[in-house]
């Protein structure tokens, strides 16, 4: 279906290939999963395949990429409309119409579908995606994973053959992903689509993939196999695939299913060991960081809150959890006094956040430091370099800095790239390094891990770490259950505005479905979240 | 519910956008008729109520008040210009400005000096009909959106046109992004206002824009946005050769009817020849494009109704204005109480049908229906 030929891909002013000789070839009805560390040409793969890549983003390729018989060379990607649906990382950027149906219908408009047909087939894609109910309603309200499926629906209903998906699940909470998958696995089985999908969070994705393609980055060559045989030697691997190769299984497992039919053996062993985290509150300190006390706010005519009680201690780590819409950053925007609350209060060091002046907005500025979700907000100067140096001078830093910070978290950060040009994992800790480096004693982040590899993830979670050793708080909004079961010392999970429950992490992860990591999964009823728990507890083990 | 109330429900649809326009079209051009504060206070407040109950709930339907607050401000500023600068004319003053004397090349205009009611009333009626200009844009807007009648062009022009709605959605989404950036700026405690303050502010959202337009491009692009279909060099030929063609006779017409010393014989068949070959370029180069149209508007009884309310508004105010009826241009010198003339009143009325007539627009919320997840936690 989709075949490459010895292709290279060098853009504009790039030094290397980003992309050198692939030559693979992707046979129809195959679902296909793409992964890698960050910038290691995941995207450039998956642009090649419509065409983006050259003819939209400049650069050479050299070799050729032919897809159901036709060399992107010569067909430009409206050519390949037909052939191709591509869905971006962000979908709401890649929305043409007003509304559902309209968007839905959008590609079909463009090449020229009959109107019986195209009726028939919004109706059909309308009833396959569950997006009945919101057919009339305008694409900008939609949530994350209401709006990612009517991405993946407005290319199905031209029927193309390949599915192409950049990171499909990255912001969706984790029932949204679940969904959104089972409708690309339902898609394969049913209509014998090919996909090709790229994603950081393999533990949500790589139990479906027929095929594993590892990009190790710098151009060199690829691993190439079904997912079992990658995983075995992959440097980005879920956390079933960890727990396997720690505990030697084999074949290696990747579903949590498989990985629960080997783990018997693991059970025994872990029946004897020490208990799993005893430690989780350690470093807890009593002094109290920032409170909340019956925080209500609404906007627009919309309640967000409705009493939000929330108390953070020094040392803590605490992760604010629940489905998209549920008012994860409404409470970060109350507690960095973004916005005032419509009753309740907030107090952070003892004072509401929320002022108007700006040496007070200064002051809150040291002692609150929020990461909102896209972090390019916070950046504006036209070089990494200048955005360190601003910072410095802004929060009357020596210089250097924050140059520091970047380093401990970024490691290898082209220094004079325009912080537009990062990848978004990037961008993150670029702008992660602007915030800590006052040492802020109160950390907002919000939706941290969306485009982090999992290296990057547990550079994040050292960060973090040394933070609350360092006296701070953080208040952590996120889907990752991993990252959470990784570093949190205690879960919030909010619903419709409300505090559901607020308790210890290993309690709240381990007795949901829908939150629990998948250590937890698999060693079930054991309270186990991480690799990391069950390696330190059969070390001690006798 | 009753059955009636149901039948209203399925009833629900878009009135086809170009009725909504022309109705709006022939009420702004009802209001260039009359000058009267009255009769345009009513054009306003008819506007607003078909809006009101007419219009959808998309983001783009509370135009209306958007269009409004304009208006204001354009008779706020206007009272202010005049107050400063008008004519000084005799009248009843109400208070005087200081005034300044301008040399001999600027005679005629004048600045400060005595306000008179006179002059505030002029002003005050010929931006009043500017904002009930305003306020029928407004409605026009809130009742069809852009998009919807962009769907209505032919398709030779209908990609430029798509152009054209992604680049006015540009200020919205510019206006968002200032939000969001001037929030991140406060976060870093950094200044909003002033000159850095806009500086910064300016670069994030205006890369911040830009960066959404090559998303939006490449997404276009990706789903066949200006896919041509093979024709033959004949046809190809045949359309550009119609659409200069029509160009050169159009301007050819244009000019002959405007310009008296040209004979007649030239103007309108030159006009009419020009519009016809511009035609069929369009619809050879419609040709070109493979584009189809998704459940495109019908055009339908209700449809007729409402362009027809609009036509009889616009039928009324020129029959009177052409009659002379006084009262539709009330003197502001002297300045005279002005009053209600009761045939243009009831010709505005009939305006007002639409708010009847139209059918409901589809309800983009049927119900709150929340989907139930799994459960969140035990």
């Amino acid at each position: 279906m989709i075949v490459f030929e010895g292709m290279s891909v060098t853009y504009p002013d790039a030094t290397a290939a980003t992309l050198r000789d692939v030559s693979l070839t992707v046979a129809r009805g195959e679902l296909c999963l793409v992964t890698g560390e960050s910038g290691s040409g995941k995207s450039t793969l998956l642009r090649t395949v419509n065409g983006l890549v050259p003819h939209f983003s400049g650069g050479l390729l050299t070799g050729r990429v032919l897809v159901d018989g036709r060399d992107t060379r010569t067909h430009p990607p409206r050519e390949l409309a037909d052939v191709v649906g591509f869905v971006g990382q962000d979908p709401e950027a890649g929305f043409v119409a007003d509304t559902v149906e309209d968007e839905l219908a959008y590609g079909m408009e463009s090449i020229g579908v009959a109107p019986d047909v195209m009726r028939r087939r919004v109706e059909e894609t309308l009833d396959l995606l569950g997006l009945v109910d919101l057919r009339h309603r305008a694409l900008r309200s939609l949530s994350g994973g209401e709006q990612q499926r009517v991405a993946i629906g407005s290319v199905l209903t031209t029927h193309p053959s390949v599915l192409v998906l950049d990171e499909p699940t990255s912001a969706l909470d984790p029932p949204a992903a679940e969904e959104v998958l089972a409708v690309l696995v339902r898609l394969v089985h049913d209509l014998g689509l090919t996909v090709l999908l790229a994603e950081h969070r393999l533990e949500r994705v790589v139990q479906y993939a027929d095929r594993v393609l590892h990009l190790p980055g710098h151009g060199d060559p690829f691993l190439d196999g079904t997912a079992a045989e990658v995983m075995a030697l992959s440097t980005v691997v879920p956390p079933v695939v960890e727990l396997g190769r720690l505990a030697g299984w084999a074949p290696l497992p990747t579903s949590v299913r498989d990985a629960r039919r080997a783990a018997p053996d693991l059970h025994a062993r872990l029946t004897t060991a020490p208990g799993s985290r005893s430690d989780a509150a350690a470093g807890v300190s009593a002094d109290v960081t920032a409170t909340t006390r019956k925080l209500c706010a609404s906007y627009a005519g919309v309640t967000a809150l409705r009493g939000v009680d929330l108390t953070l201690r020094a040392g803590e780590i605490c992760a604010l959890m629940g489905r998209n819409g549920a008012g994860k950053s409404t409470v970060l925007a109350h507690l960095a006094g973004l916005r005032e609350p419509t009753s309740g209060e907030v107090r952070v060091g003892g004072i509401p956040p929320a002022t108007r002046s700006l040496r007070s907005a200064r002051q809150i500025s040291r002692v609150v430091g929020l990461v909102p979700q896209d972090p390019g907000t916070l950046l504006y100067a036209t070089s990494v370099a200048e955005e360190c140096r601003d910072a410095d001078r802004e929060s009357d830093l020596p210089a250097g800095s924050t140059a520091a910070v970047l380093d401990r978290l970024a490691g290898e950060i082209d220094a004079g790239a325009h912080p537009f040009d990062l990848s978004e994992g990037e961008r993150l800790r670029v702008a992660l390094a602007v915030v800590l480096a006052p040492g802020p004693r109160l950390v907002l982040l919000d939706e941290p891990t969306r485009g982090l590899d999992y290296a990057a993830k547990a550079r994040l979670a050292d960060v973090l770490r040394e933070l609350t050793a360092r006296g701070a708080s953080v208040l952590l909004a996120t889907h990752d259950v991993e990252l959470v079961a990784e570093v949190a010392h205690r879960v919030v999970v909010l619903a419709d505005g409300e505090v559901v429950t607020d308790g210890p992490v290993t309690e709240v992860l381990t007795h949901s479905p829908a939150f629990a990591p998948q250590v937890a999964k698999v060693l079930a009823p054991g309270l186990w979240l991480t690799v990391g728990d069950v390696e330190r507890a059969l070390v001690g083990a006798p | 519910m009753s059955s009636p109330e149901r039948d209203r429900v399925r009833d629900r649809r878009h009135l086809h956008p170009a009725a909504w326009w022309l109705w709006a079209l022939s009420l702004a051009a009802a209001a260039v008729r009359t000058t009267n504060p009255l009769l345009l206070l009513l054009i306003i407040a008819v506007a607003g109520y078909v809006v009101a109950a007419r219009r959808g709930d998309a983001p783009w339907a509370r135009s209306y008040s958007a269009f409004l607050s304009l208006g204001a401000a354009v008779i706020v500023i206007r009272l202010v210009l005049v107050g400063l600068t008008g004519r000084r004319l005799p009248g009843r003053e109400l208070f005087s400005l200081p005034s300044v004397e301008l040399p001999d090349w600027a005679a005629g205009a004048a600045v400060g000096g005595p306000v008179t009611l006179e002059l505030l009333a002029g002003a005050f009626y010929e931006s009043l009909q500017f904002t009930a200009l305003l306020a029928c844009f407004g409605a026009a807007n809130a009742l069809a959106s852009p998009y919807r009648l962009l769907r209505c062009l032919p398709a030779a022009v209908y990609e430029a046109g798509v152009a054209v709605a992604v680049a006015l959605s540009f200020a919205p989404q510019a206006m968002v992004s200032v939000g969001q950036v001037r929030a991140a700026r406060r976060l870093r405690g950094r200044p909003t206002r002033g000159v850095r303050g806009v500086r910064s502010l300016a670069v994030p959202v205006l890369e911040g824009a830009l960066q959404r337009s090559i998303d939006l491009a490449a997404s276009m692009d990706a789903r066949g946005y200006g896919r041509r279909r093979a024709v033959t060099p004949g046809l190809r030929r045949a359309t550009a050769a119609c659409t200069l063609g029509g160009l050169l006779a159009t301007c050819v017409g244009i000019y002959a009817v405007l310009d008296p010393t040209t004979p007649r014989a030239l103007g309108l068949p030159a006009l009419g020849a020009g519009s016809a070959l511009l035609a069929a370029g369009l619809l050879a180069g419609g040709r070109r494009t493979a584009r189809t149209r998704y459940r495109p508007d019908r055009w339908q009884g209700r449809e007729c109704l409402v362009a027809l309310s609009g036509a009889v508004t616009l039928a009324v105010l020129v029959i009177a204005d052409r009659r002379g009826l006084v009262a539709l241009d009330p003197s502001t010198q002297p300045l005279v109480m002005p009053t209600l003339p009761p045939l243009p009143a009831v010709g505005i009325g009939v305006a007002l049908l639409p708010a009847l007539l139209a059918p409901l627009p589809p309800v983009a919320n049927p119900a709150p229906v929340r989907r139930m997840r799994t459960a969140v936690a035990a």
